[in-house]
């Protein structure tokens, strides 16, 4: 006892962070941790290292500590295991008491979760893989500002993918001519356009005046085609008071949905959250930046973490991974975001990369986006890997075609229509879709064309995050 | 609906119509119906020949021969017990695996199903139950209580007139199987001339004979994992035999109601032998005490046979 | 002008049969199937007529086909929809819908604009043949 409490350093897997007879109950949040040692540092150490630094501890020993229930909220590292095939790397398994984190705050959890341990020297490297949030702390968030279920009754669209594309170039395009692009594409045959990430309110074009061309463009779609359409109005700001007067015009302007980035930070997001749900709009979520921390697999956060805390935070839609697009996405482990988004109760999956349980007590889901270098050609292979409950966004794929966007966005929707129905008859679409979209292409010229000018692209490079247990990396 | 478009075999070609009724897996469901049903020969007879029937239809169509597509509609006569809803299930999946049928389940109704308390009732009432019934079998049990001759308001004429409706222009999407007492439904049929000209095929299903009905006791009691012992045999034999003049006898359901109550009976006495060790023998096998017991010993006239019909104890 | 609601509007109308196969489909997921009919396809219409009650407990197809051929032979010329419904815990809500009927000529909708200030403009998509009275929108008067 005494050594316990002298001052000085002492290991902190002696301080009561590892604490491998631990069982952890129903009500602790439980992280999963990629944690690579420093040489010499046992894992065992290490692990609680992590335990430490992210709930009670210091790095010294502290007299206070004894005029609290330190126990109750000491984190205790309870497993480490090696990672098959990994020298050096452990999985650590860490459990919080529930009363170490704010109720409803995304900001808190992290805080704790994150906070100061990524950059502990004792490390060479750290990864948050999963976390299992237990039903008691889900129930303190507000969750999907609508949720799946309640967008397509919103939409009125059922039994397939919803489309959408993101206007094309990213940046220098005037008001005018942007709001010409979300016109065509919706006449065409998508459900949603969208802003990218970093069209906020530039020189080139000024965030009211995109907005009120958009919104022209919306409804003459609608009008048109006689479906309720959308534009993810981008109201990412350099302030809060900024984002809601963006977000306050375009729900006057009868906009159906509005878009942030991942890079507003969690409060901003959470806030965000609660005013679409208390005004009837859509949420959609850009994860910009996300890869800074989510790609590399030895350090960062795991973008199922991401996604946990995501549909925790609120929002309707969230980029979630194409698989057979340009950006990073191991078949395996988007599989793994997108059961974390959309499922109420996931069983722990390691071939999904997937640690933990996961009950989100009837919380509405979450509509993965999959977006980048994706095209009508690929639409067999979209359905297989992404499903139904999923946005398919296909920018240039609907910009660049030949015969003008609408056409592409035309050809897009046949080419959905045709391999939803085809599943539907019963038919092996993923073995059959180059002909099944073929036949369909003798109704349309739009899909022949598309055909003709996309037909074989594909990027076919290795995944860097993937599931431990997947041997070799999955090439689609 | 048609079928995708098929090769059609030429002039010359040769079938071997054994190999294509192993395909259809037709053999099975007679096979079953054999096991399964004693007696009944002529109903057996009747629907190998319907069988057959579709079975060279299909061959035919590969050739190119048109052929009309048969009418199915079915009456099925004879007492209660006699086999006619397990036929009509057999029936069913015969059906299904010779294309006549898509699904091939079987809707088993009477009247309250199928008729109303109100006006505008029975419509959609019997409109629901024939959704139900497409694509597999319709099986109106004592079908004739549908219509009331002294009542020519009755709802039944409705359900009448939408059946009649659906079994002339949905011919390929069920098969409706009409079935009660042959003296009843004949009285039926010459009231509803446009019902009779419907059905094609009329089946007797004939009372069991009294070895028949012992054969069917043994077949059900083998299947339980029971047996009689000789003297349990015969005493068997004497209650099918009193059994059989008493009123309200069904035939195999009578002879499955006896058994349950042997069954009754035999627990009984083996729980009240405590302190006598049991063998597996003791478990299966059944002795006369456990049939003797009957009311049908007791009142050999049947005067007090239960009125609601039930077998009695 | 086309009306593109429902999941297979870009396609060819669907035969009878290909709406069975769509009607099997919903079938083999145990989804219960219900007919709509309307004169008033407007976007935000969402509660089109039923036409009898959600047809539950159905083995085969041909059911919802007899249905839907009742339906078209009493209004020829209205919006037919065929819905399927997923009553499983987390969904509750349609699973598959599809238009099998439309009028010979689709009049669509007119864009009505109200300018306001600062350059807002208030829109009203306005059905061309919601201006007849229900029951007499497709067809030509006389």
């Amino acid at each position: 006892m005494s050594q316990r409490w002298g001052a000085g350093v002492i290991p902190y897997a002696e301080m009561g962070y590892w604490q491998p007879d631990y069982q952890p109950k129903d009500t602790d949040v439980l992280a999963a941790f990629r944690i690579t040692p420093q040489p010499g540092v046992p894992p065992e150490e290490a692990g609680a290292a992590v335990a430490g630094e992210s709930s009670t501890a210091t790095w010294t020993v502290v007299w206070t500590d004894r005029l609290s229930a330190y126990e109750h909220y000491q984190a205790k590292c309870y497993r480490v295991e090696p990672v098959p095939g990994a020298e050096g790397q452990f999985i650590a398994y860490i459990a919080y008491d529930l009363d170490l984190f704010e109720e409803g705050s995304i900001a808190n959890l992290t805080s704790s979760i994150i906070g100061n341990v990524f950059g502990f020297k004792a490390l060479r490297a750290l990864r948050l893989e999963d976390m299992r949030i237990p039903t008691h702390y889900v129930k303190t968030f507000q969750g999907p500002a609508h949720g799946i279920v309640m967008e397509r009754e919103y939409l009125n669209v059922y039994g397939r993918p919803l489309l959408g594309a993101t206007v094309k170039p990213k940046l220098g395009l005037s008001a005018r001519n942007y709001g010409r692009v979300v016109y065509e594409a919706l006449r065409g045959g998508l459900d949603f356009t969208k802003d990218d990430e970093n069209i906020n309110s530039q020189p080139f074009m000024r965030w009211r005046d995109r907005f009120l061309f958009c919104m022209e463009g919306v409804n003459k779609a609608q009008a048109e085609t006689g479906e309720i359409k959308g534009h993810y109005l981008n109201v990412t700001a350099g302030t809060m008071e900024a984002m809601y007067e963006r977000a306050e015009l375009a729900r006057e302007l009868g906009s159906i949905i509005v878009m942030i980035d991942l890079t507003i930070g969690y409060t901003a997001i959470q806030s965000m959250a609660a005013w679409a749900r208390r005004n009837g709009v859509l949420l959609h979520l850009h994860r910009a930046g996300h890869s800074t921390y989510t790609r590399q697999k030895n350090h960062g956060v795991s973008f199922r973490v991401i996604s946990k805390w995501m549909r925790l935070a609120g929002v309707d839609h969230i980029h979630a991974g194409t698989v057979v697009g340009k950006l990073e996405g191991d078949p395996n482990s988007v599989a793994g975001f997108y059961d974390t988004l959309r499922l109420d109760k996931i069983g722990a999956d390691p071939v999904k990369g997937l640690y933990f349980d996961q009950d989100w007590a009837s919380m509405p889901g979450v509509m993965p986006v999959a977006s980048g270098g994706i095209h009508a050609g690929q639409m067999h292979q979209l359905l297989h890997h992404l499903g139904e409950d999923v946005v398919l966004q296909f920018g240039g794929g609907t910009i660049g075609h030949p015969m003008g966007i609408a056409a592409g966005a035309r050809a897009n929707r046949v080419a959905l229509q045709a391999m939803i129905k085809a599943r539907n008859e019963g038919r092996d679409y993923l073995a059959e879709g180059p002909d099944i979209l073929r036949a369909a292409a003798k109704h349309s010229r739009e899909l022949e064309v598309a055909l003709s000018t996309w037909g074989e692209v594909s990027f076919t490079y290795e995944s860097t995050d993937t599931p431990d247990v997947v041997a070799t990396p999955t090439m689609v | 609906m048609s079928e995708p478009d098929q090769q059609l075999l030429p002039d010359d070609a040769v079938v071997d119509l054994g190999a294509e009724r192993a395909e259809s897996g037709i053999e099975e469901v007679l096979a079953a119906l054999d096991r399964d049903l004693v007696g009944l020969r002529p109903v057996k007879t009747r629907i190998a020949e319907i069988a057959a029937l579709l079975l060279v239809d299909r061959v035919r169509t590969r050739f190119g021969l048109s052929t009309s597509r048969p009418n199915l509609h079915m009456c099925f006569t004879g007492s209660p017990g006699t086999g006619k809803t397990t036929v009509a299930l057999r029936m069913a999946e015969l059906l299904k695996r010779l294309d006549y049928l898509k699904r091939g389940h079987l809707v088993a109704v009477t009247r309250d199903d199928l008729v109303g308390q109100y006006v505008g009732h029975t419509a959609p009432k019997t409109k629901e139950v024939l959704k139900r019934a497409m694509g597999g079998v319709l099986f109106i049990d004592e079908a004739y209580y549908l219509y009331r001759a002294e009542n020519e308001r009755d709802y039944g004429q409705e359900a009448i007139e939408i059946l009649l409706q659906v079994m002339e222009n949905q011919r390929e999407d069920l098969v409706v199987i009409l079935a009660g007492y042959k003296d009843r439904m004949d009285s039926f049929f010459s009231s509803n001339p446009g019902m009779a000209s419907r059905i094609a095929h009329h089946i007797d299903f004939p009372d069991y004979s009294l070895s028949e009905l012992e054969a069917i006791g043994e077949l059900m009691l083998a299947q339980e994992g029971y047996r009689f012992t000789p003297q349990a045999q015969q005493t068997f034999r004497d209650y099918l035999k009193r059994r059989r003049d008493q009123p309200r006898f069904a035939n195999a359901r009578s002879v499955r109601n006896a058994l349950e109550r042997a069954r009754l009976r035999h627990a009984n006495r083996l729980v009240s032998m405590s302190g006598v060790g049991l063998g597996k023998d003791d478990l299966m096998r059944l002795e006369p005490e456990d049939f003797l017991a009957s009311r049908v010993f007791a009142d050999p006239t049947g005067a007090d046979a239960d009125p609601t019909g039930a077998d009695p104890s | 002008m086309r009306i593109t609601q429902g999941t297979f509007s870009h396609l060819p109308d669907l035969s009878d049969e290909e709406i069975a196969q769509q009607v099997q489909y919903a079938l083999g997921n145990g989804w219960p199937l219900s007919i709509e009919f309307t004169d008033d396809p407007h976007p935000r219409n969402n509660y089109w007529d039923m036409w009898g009650l959600p047809m539950f407990d159905l083995a085969d197809a041909a059911g919802v086909l007899y249905e839907l051929n009742q339906c078209r032979a009493a209004y020829p010329d209205r919006y037919i929809r065929i819905n399927a419904y997923d009553a499983s815990l987390g969904r509750q809500t349609t699973a598959l819908s599809f238009i099998v009927n439309r009028p010979a000529e689709e009049p669509g909708f007119r864009l009505d604009r109200l300018p306001g200030p600062d350059r807002r403009v208030q829109y009203v998509a306005h059905g061309y043949a919601s201006d007849r009275p229900a029951g007499q929108r497709y067809t030509s008067p006389g």
